[in-house]
């Protein structure tokens, strides 16, 4: 009998546990789809904005009844954002390639070399990443004014690349310091120069944290708005951002679904690369705090 | 053990000491002989010592500084000199750097003269003095090397060939060589510029004295007293810098509890399709946050956006809202500011603490259960202290990154509302919004300036505060 009751009790105990878990489940998932839809709304809206009738922010609906591309038609053919599309996209590439290159270069060589001045070139990068890069954007605007060097995509790739420089090569140089030495100690023996080591061997090895860089630096110049800003001044000299920057801003929004259009053609591929890269760009952003 | 030292003593006598005591030959020289040669003319120590690549080598930087200096000034001008009219590279920066130009442009009888452009004086200046800080360290690097090597020959050791001491220092130069486009680079575009904006700081650049038609002077430290003493300065200072710091905190606090909580919850074994809520939530993560801002802004619009249209309509409120530009509600237009940075902001936070928790073994849970402890007590024993480690250096970063986080009220709100104490800022401004319409739009660049200052200080701290804890500095 003993051994009924105890088994008992336990019965009744699941039960209630049961009916409780099957209250939380419904609980957790009613906050998860409340919280759902405060992220998807605002998307949706303006993906909808996008596709809507042409014309203000008043009547604009997530869904809208008589969908047509037409906001993406006029935004190429009536506005320069197919030009401000190339010219974010010359900026995004020089970026990536120059950010990339020269830090694995850099990070590869503060990892593995044992050199004089390495303690104070280490101390140098981390007081200069410190140092807010509009800062510098600010101080560099005003040396290319004086100098008349505006207007030059190429400069802004330049103190683009040199603003994350600092910042890339500690991320380099600490995901470096992780991989085994005994690999290019291997190779050397085999008689192997540095450059032969660091091209055949670190490169593929430090593949993550160069995807990890190539992202970040590659969609950077897409968002960034203070330094075009700042040096960019003629028409046909504009970025994506300072274009949608400037239809949004306008006094009446008029131009509020060309906008709409325009912010999705943006979004998408940016989006579409975190979404697949998530676990790579957390795991970066993480290594990039430990390390300082 | 000095035998075998260069018997014959060809060199310049005046410094040979007679009381040298067994030492024969050169190597009797004391070391800093050649080393106040070579200070006097670069390469002279490295030829007392015998070693004449090593001189031609020193000898070269020192011709070519003072060519350069001779080729772009104008030498032929004998007593007539000023460095204004006639100086080289170096010493016309330097004058250019400490005078910041004399003649002003002014219109006479041949037409406007060509005045001084106290800007570019000063950023040719700071090109000059970085160069001679180069040089300088050629220098010490041929002083040195001249003494040091005297006293290795001082010592008995044998002597080296300049081929071969080159050849040595080549193989340890790898490193110099691949960093040199970076630090180029670094140099030109971040050193540079920082010198400059940190020393436009002591001068009166401004819209009222604006290059080539003024000159620009050195003021000292007149426009940090300026922005301390005037009251409507200073009101604005501390204000936008109470609201920044108030901004930092609760942003940086909100996000990672919603991100926490988000996270937490996601953790529970109970959600169904995990991974599919998980890519939702992180949407506003990887959608680039210019969009976003700027979408909300649009949401957020007084007149036109669909937020007041509908509370209007289910009749909350009588009339619109104007979120961002009501100036007698700068607060709303800061809470509004903070739910968008939510919005934002907590995505990233869920990701880590995610991240995290998949960490945890679960025998600590387990353990815990046993012992008796409810789902409350795990979080608050277990999981709150394991994240908390892992996070607190990413929680100070997150601290700096919402004080600087210019893109999120730019976009948003411009600073807006628009605030009457305030000079040339709103309720929302941060420190770096209100530093970028001083500076762009405003064109007061040396308060631009004073402010940069004042933030790196203020970020700085705290980033070396936060270094300190963290194992980085250790690894140096």
């Amino acid at each position: 009998m003993a051994n009924t009751t105890r088994r008992e009790i336990p019965a009744r105990i699941v039960e209630r546990e049961r009916r409780k878990g099957q209250l939380s489940s419904v609980f957790i998932h009613l906050c998860l789809f409340v919280v759902a839809v405060i992220v998807i709304f605002p998307l949706l809206w303006v993906v909808g904005a996008s596709f809507g009738p042409g014309g203000g922010l008043a009547n604009t609906t997530p869904i809208p009844e008589d969908a047509s591309f037409d906001n993406y038609v006029f935004l190429f053919t009536e506005t320069g954002y197919g030009r401000w599309y190339l010219n974010s996209l010359y900026i995004a590439t020089l970026n990536m390639v120059g950010g990339v290159a020269l830090s694995a270069l850099c990070g590869y060589v503060f990892a593995r070399i044992r050199f004089r001045g390495r303690k104070v070139g280490m101390l140098a990068i981390l007081v200069l990443q410190m140092f807010p890069s509009f800062l510098t954007a600010i101080a560099v605007y005003m040396l290319f004014l004086n100098f008349g060097l505006l207007d030059s995509l190429t400069g802004v790739a330049l103190v683009g690349i040199a603003a994350a420089l600092p910042y890339n090569t500690w991320l380099m140089k600490g995901y470096t310091d992780n991989l085994p030495a005994s690999l290019d100690e291997a190779a050397a023996i085999d008689g192997a120069g540095r450059i032969t080591i660091f091209r055949k061997i670190m490169l593929p090895l430090m593949r993550p944290m160069l995807a990890f860089v190539a992202v970040m630096q590659f969609t950077m110049p897409w968002m960034d708005f203070i330094l075009p800003r700042l040096l960019l001044q003629s028409p046909s000299k504009q970025t994506v951002a300072l274009g949608l920057f400037d239809m949004i801003t306008d006094q009446y929004a008029n131009e509020f679904t060309t906008f709409a259009a325009g912010a999705v053609f943006l979004a998408v591929p940016i989006t579409v690369i975190f979404v697949i890269m998530q676990r790579y760009l957390v795991a970066g952003a993480m290594a990039g705090a430990e390390k300082g | 053990m000095s035998t075998t030292k260069t018997p014959s003593p060809r060199v310049p006598t005046p410094a040979r000491a007679p009381r040298e005591p067994g030492n024969t030959g050169s190597s009797g020289l004391p070391a800093p002989v050649p080393g106040i040669a070579s200070a006097l003319a670069w390469g002279a120590g490295q030829l007392i010592n015998r070693q004449p690549g090593k001189a031609s080598f020193f000898f070269a930087f020192y011709a070519a500084a003072i060519t350069w200096e001779m080729v772009t000034g104008n030498y032929y001008a004998g007593m007539d000199f000023t460095p204004r009219a006639n100086g080289g590279f170096f010493v016309k920066g330097l004058w250019g750097l400490v005078t910041l130009g004399d003649t002003p442009r002014q219109m006479t009888l041949t037409g406007l003269n060509e005045g001084d452009n106290s800007i570019v004086l000063l950023a040719n200046g700071i090109i000059a003095l970085l160069t001679l800080c180069l040089l300088a360290i050629i220098a010490i690097w041929g002083i040195r090397d001249a003494a040091r090597y005297r006293a290795r020959l001082a010592a008995g050791e044998a002597p080296e060939r300049s081929a071969d001491y080159f050849r040595r220092i080549w193989e340890g130069a790898f490193a110099y060589i691949a960093l040199s486009p970076g630090l180029v680079l670094i140099v030109f575009m971040s050193v540079l510029p920082i010198t400059f904006g940190v020393l436009v700081a002591f001068t009166d650049y401004n819209r009222d004295n604006l290059p080539p038609m003024n000159l620009v002077d050195w003021v000292g430290f007149d426009t940090f007293a300026q922005i301390f003493s005037v009251p409507s300065w200073s009101g604005t200072f501390f204000g936008v810098l109470t609201w920044t710091l108030v901004w930092a905190v609760l942003a940086t606090a909100t996000t990672y509890c919603a991100g926490f909580l988000l996270a937490v919850l996601l953790a529970s074994k109970k959600v169904r399709f995990p991974r599919a809520w998980r890519t939702i939530f992180l949407l506003p993560w990887a959608v680039p946050a210019l969009v976003s801002a700027l979408v909300f802004r649009a949401m957020f619009n007084g007149q036109f956006g669909p937020i007041s249209q509908f509370l209007v309509d289910i009749g909350l409120t009588d009339e619109r809202v104007y979120w961002f530009t009501d100036p007698s509600n700068p607060n709303l237009a800061r809470a509004v500011v903070l739910l968008v940075n939510l919005w934002l902001g907590f995505p990233f936070f869920m990701a880590l603490v995610g991240g995290v928790l998949t960490n945890i073994p679960d025998s600590y849970y387990e353990a815990a259960r046993i012992d008796g402890a409810g789902p409350l007590q795990q979080l608050r024993y277990i999981t709150i202290p394991i994240v908390q480690r892992t996070c607190t250096p990413l929680l100070v970063l997150a601290f700096v990154a919402a004080f600087n986080n210019f893109g999120l009220v730019y976009f948003l709100t411009e600073g807006g509302p628009d605030n009457v104490d305030y000079r040339f800022a709103g309720s929302t401004d941060l420190l770096v919004t209100w530093l970028f319409k001083l500076t762009l739009d405003n064109r007061l660049y040396n308060i631009g300036a004073v402010m940069s200052i004042i933030v790196f200080f203020i970020v700085g701290t705290i980033s070396v505060w936060n270094l300190k804890r963290s194992r980085a500095i250790r690894e140096l």
